[in-house]
């Protein structure tokens, strides 16, 4: 993949506002944000409402996945354009899901929805009609997800990337400072991560660094590009964020994404764990 | 301080427990161009930043329709950064457990 086939600009979203084969989907943790304004043509998905199973701890099945994009009217053949606030957490978390499925073209806007406001660009609170379709989702491409066993044999093995804020990575937060402090049950990091803040991955305005960036931030912090990679945070957005700078940018064989993170680690009996820088 | 109708400084603090927490917060203006708003006017499409001592981000929010933000920080210090169409600004501040740090960031 390369940055033509995964990045879009404001100005190539703006030629094709209006394409019938493109879908434009905001995703966020807070939705209210869509009801005040958004991208025109754009749908919204909730991540917790609907990406989370609701029961058990995952995924949606692909069963429900398939209805979720059928009734949202989007095509096998569709090009889904992703973006959101939060710098894109969400967004990126939503194309990694994408990938999961099978889909076969799914960019992200560049910046997302925090560049697209600091230009002063139109948002519409009209919500665009849909025909519903039927999407036929692929199986699961279990190859850029990391579940806990793999992440717990990859110690000392692999490159495990901790994204999180310094203060989480040292056991001082167990969340980012603007949220409630929840998730694991004790804080710290997992054994031999490094710990590489997703926002060292970005400019201010939310636009991914170059390419000549993202390789030196990484090696600098020791990250061996002839290892498999594994990256988590707290939730598993942040590190979709980076699994996307790594896997999707870079081009980086083998980067799988720990969406349990340390909200399943941090409560792991008997799991080691370290603190400190 | 006069900010054309809106409350001065950050969001009302009802609710919270401020022993528990290291409060920074405020209102981001862009300066008044009219005799009629001195202080200037709250900006509403904006993002704040929150770097730590070091000038590590930290956390980020939008600012609400008052122009208003807030953080739940660790005592110590932190630069504050506006993001706005057009502007940007940026102050320090110490955050302290027991008091709320309320700024006002000027574009």
């Amino acid at each position: 993949m390369s940055r033509a086939q995964t990045l879009v600009s404001a100005e190539w979203l703006l030629e094709h506002l209006n394409d019938s084969n493109v879908t434009i989907i905001e995703v966020d943790e807070d939705t209210s944000l869509y009801e005040k304004g958004h991208i025109k043509n754009a749908i919204t998905f909730h991540w917790k409402n609907d990406l989370q199973d609701g029961l058990i701890r995952d995924l949606i099945s692909k069963a429900k996945f398939e209805a979720l994009l059928s009734k949202n009217g989007i095509a096998n053949d569709t090009t889904v354009i992703l973006y959101g606030g939060n710098n894109n957490w969400f967004a990126t978390y939503a194309y990694w899901y994408f990938k999961i499925y099978g889909h076969a073209d799914v960019r992200l806007l560049d910046g997302g929805r925090k560049k697209w406001e600091l230009d002063g660009r139109e948002l519409t609170i009209e919500v665009p009609a849909v025909i519903p379709t039927r999407y036929v989702a692929k199986e699961r491409d279990l190859s850029i997800r990391a579940y806990r066993d793999e992440v717990i044999n990859s110690i000392g093995t692999k490159n495990i990337v901790d994204v999180r804020s310094p203060a989480e990575y040292k056991g001082e937060l167990l969340a980012p400072a603007h949220l409630p402090q929840e998730g694991g049950q004790v804080a710290g990091h997992i054994p031999t991560a490094k710990n590489i803040p997703w926002s060292q991955a970005a400019n201010e305005d939310g636009t991914f660094k170059s390419d000549a960036e993202l390789n030196a931030l990484y090696a600098k912090a020791g990250v061996d590009f002839s290892k498999e990679t594994i990256a988590y945070c707290r939730i598993g957005e942040r590190s979709a964020f980076s699994w996307f700078v790594l896997h999707e940018l870079l081009n980086l064989k083998n980067v799988k994404n720990y969406d349990g993170s340390w909200t399943e680690y941090g409560s792991l009996v008997g799991a080691p764990i370290e603190v400190g820088a | 301080m006069r900010t054309c109708g809106a409350t001065p400084g950050g969001p009302d603090l009802a609710g919270i427990d401020l022993s528990q927490q290291a409060v920074i917060q405020g209102v981001v203006l862009r300066d008044g161009t009219s005799d009629a708003v001195p202080n200037g006017v709250p900006v509403a499409t904006g993002y704040v930043r929150l770097l730590d001592s070091d000038g590590e981000f930290v956390a980020e929010v939008p600012l609400n329709d008052q122009g208003q933000f807030r953080f739940f920080a660790a005592p110590g210090n932190w630069t504050v950064r506006a993001l706005a169409p057009g502007a940007t600004g940026q102050v320090t501040a110490r955050a302290e457990y027991g008091r709320a740090v309320d700024l006002t960031i000027s574009l």
